[in-house]
């Protein structure tokens, strides 16, 4: 009986040994981007209580899976709006996961807008644009939102890069986050002369993109690749490089 | 009387031989339980879901098939520790078994340390079947990938190819998912010990598992009433007494569910790991003498 009554005793010594042990450990963790996910009363009206109960004991990620079948099941069935809940719950769920990000973003911005786009329930043409950018900004809000979860790697600055690209026209911005990718862990050899391309297209800019193509052009024959020539050119042409300057014609 | 002190003096306080007999009978007592049926589960759930999921990418199959595997992989290592933990004294209470053994000269720690070691081997045969069966999975899903893509890319340049075959292979197995399934059994670990320690003034397994239950679901919660506990000062004395009892008298089991992050991608450090290693022995060691103690009060 006495042992029954030291025991808690000993368990309330023991939790102050652990409690800074764990606390020193759960800032570990956050450090290396562990434990992203805030259990609180978003996450819960978010998820539902099951979700949130399922999520809470340790199976965030099967959860998660879970939503994005459906959200498959809801794209095929082009139901736009419960494709968005869904991302939403899964990227809460999963910021880590940079899949669930990009698929959520290329669904909204191409696929959504896409069928906003060619809705013929909207007569208003111009209506049918105003949804289309709405998508377009969804998109882009769930590649913002996944680069700041996960800044320390390329793939969603490239999405993001990509959208710039595509859908917004918006050389510039996409020039500015291929490069921001390119130095990351990871990154592809092509994020560096994609950002140079991109740049090439901005009024104003050419000759800060014309030394940054030159400058791949000079690292060796891997870098001169068809477009890189071709965009140099067209530099060299606008810019009027002297011909002594200019890359020889037989790279052609 | 000169033999009586020979006997004596070969008895030894702590005896290895005694330990592993004790072991090795636990280990085939709950094998004879037929758990290893939750492994042809798990092997059914992992083939069942990769067929299933051959309609997506190969990004999002292997994403979904490491989630599944490892989650899977997580509860059915928690279940085995609580349910063959929990049964061990009380059944071996009612089967009188346990005073056979008492009688000899074997200490109540031996015995203990033998039964909870008996199911760590369980597990870490589970855990390591588990293991081998998600992996031959993986590499037959990453194999019939690549196959694939070599058939389409046919035409394709070399250097395209290799591109597309190098990130069909990061896709599938990443190396950290090693350590974060030696955590998913330091969890489970701890669960056993924990179990064990319940059930050393449990009446009934039953009671054992319901208590277990409630347990898992408060340990997962006790990082956020911890943080609460410690940072917030503003909420009522009631509020702040109940989550200074589960942030003491609970493990933090958030702790070990590194592994939905490690799939996602996130890399874990050889400190880290070993950090949470730590405090997964800890706690398994803790909780082993903790139910040693209440074993050694307890009458039989």
């Amino acid at each position: 009986m006495t042992r029954l009554l030291l025991v808690p005793i000993i368990l309330v010594v023991l939790g102050a040994i652990k409690l800074p042990i764990e606390q020193d450990l759960a800032v570990s963790h956050r450090q290396e981007n562990f434990r992203g996910v805030e259990f609180n009363l978003d996450l819960r009206e978010k998820l539902g209580q099951l979700g949130f109960v399922a999520a809470l004991s340790g199976f965030r990620a099967i959860v998660a899976d879970g939503l994005f079948i459906q959200a498959h099941v809801a794209w095929e069935q082009t139901e736009w709006g419960r494709v968005l809940l869904l991302f939403r719950q899964i990227t809460t769920l999963q910021p880590r996961a940079i899949l669930f990000w990009d698929m959520a973003a290329w669904h909204m911005a191409w696929n959504a807008s896409v069928a906003a786009m060619n809705d013929q329930t909207q007569p208003r043409v111009a209506l049918r644009v105003k949804a289309q950018r709405e998508c377009f900004a969804l998109g882009k809000d769930f590649l913002e939102r996944g680069i700041r979860n996960n800044p320390d790697r390329p793939q969603l600055y490239e999405a993001l890069a990509r959208l710039y690209k595509e859908k917004y026209k918006d050389h510039e911005r996409a020039s500015e986050f291929f490069a921001k990718a390119a130095p990351l862990p990871g990154a592809p050899s092509f994020d560096r002369r994609f950002s140079a391309y991109e740049l090439s297209y901005c009024e104003g800019r050419e000759r800060e993109a014309y030394e940054r193509l030159r400058q791949l052009y000079n690292e060796g024959e891997k870098e001169r690749l068809p477009t890189l020539i071709t965009r140099l050119k067209f530099l060299e042409n606008k810019l009027g490089i002297p011909q002594d300057q200019r890359i020889p014609n037989r790279a052609l | 009387m000169s033999n009586q002190t020979a006997t004596s003096a070969r008895h030894r306080v702590f005896s290895f031989a005694r330990v592993s007999a004790i072991t090795a009978n636990t280990l085939t007592e709950l094998t004879r339980l037929k758990v290893f049926y939750v492994l042809l589960l798990f092997a059914l759930l992992l083939i069942g879901s990769s067929i299933f999921m051959a309609q997506f990418t190969f990004q999002q199959e292997f994403q979904i098939l490491k989630d599944v595997s490892l989650g899977a992989m997580s509860i059915f290592t928690s279940l085995l520790a609580i349910v063959a933990t929990a049964r061990l004294i009380p059944q071996d209470i009612e089967d009188r078994t346990v005073y056979t053994i008492l009688a000899k000269p074997v200490p109540r720690f031996e015995y203990l340390l033998g039964k909870i070691a008996g199911v760590l081997l369980l597990l870490a045969i589970s855990t390591l079947v588990m293991s081998a069966v998600f992996l031959a999975v993986l590499y037959m899903r990453e194999q019939s990938v690549m196959h694939m893509t070599l058939r389409h890319m046919s035409a394709a340049p070399r250097e395209q190819v290799d591109d597309a075959l190098r990130a069909i292979r990061s896709s599938a197995l990443n190396i950290d998912i090693f350590p974060g399934i030696i955590i998913i059994y330091l969890k489970a670990c701890l669960l056993a010990t924990l179990t064990l320690f319940v059930s050393t003034f449990a009446t009934t397994n039953i009671f054992t598992i319901v208590v277990m239950v409630f347990i898992y679901f408060i340990g997962h919660l006790q990082a956020t009433a911890r943080e609460y506990w410690l940072h917030e000062h503003s909420s009522g004395w009631v509020t702040r007494v109940f989550l200074a009892i589960v942030a003491l008298f609970f493990p933090d089991l958030q702790a070990f569910n590194l592994v939905d992050d490690i799939v996602a991608g996130a890399a874990i450090s050889l400190g880290l790991f070993l950090k949470t290693a730590v405090l997964g022995i800890f706690y398994t060691t803790i909780y082993t003498l903790l139910a040693a103690f209440v074993f050694y009060g307890k009458e039989l």
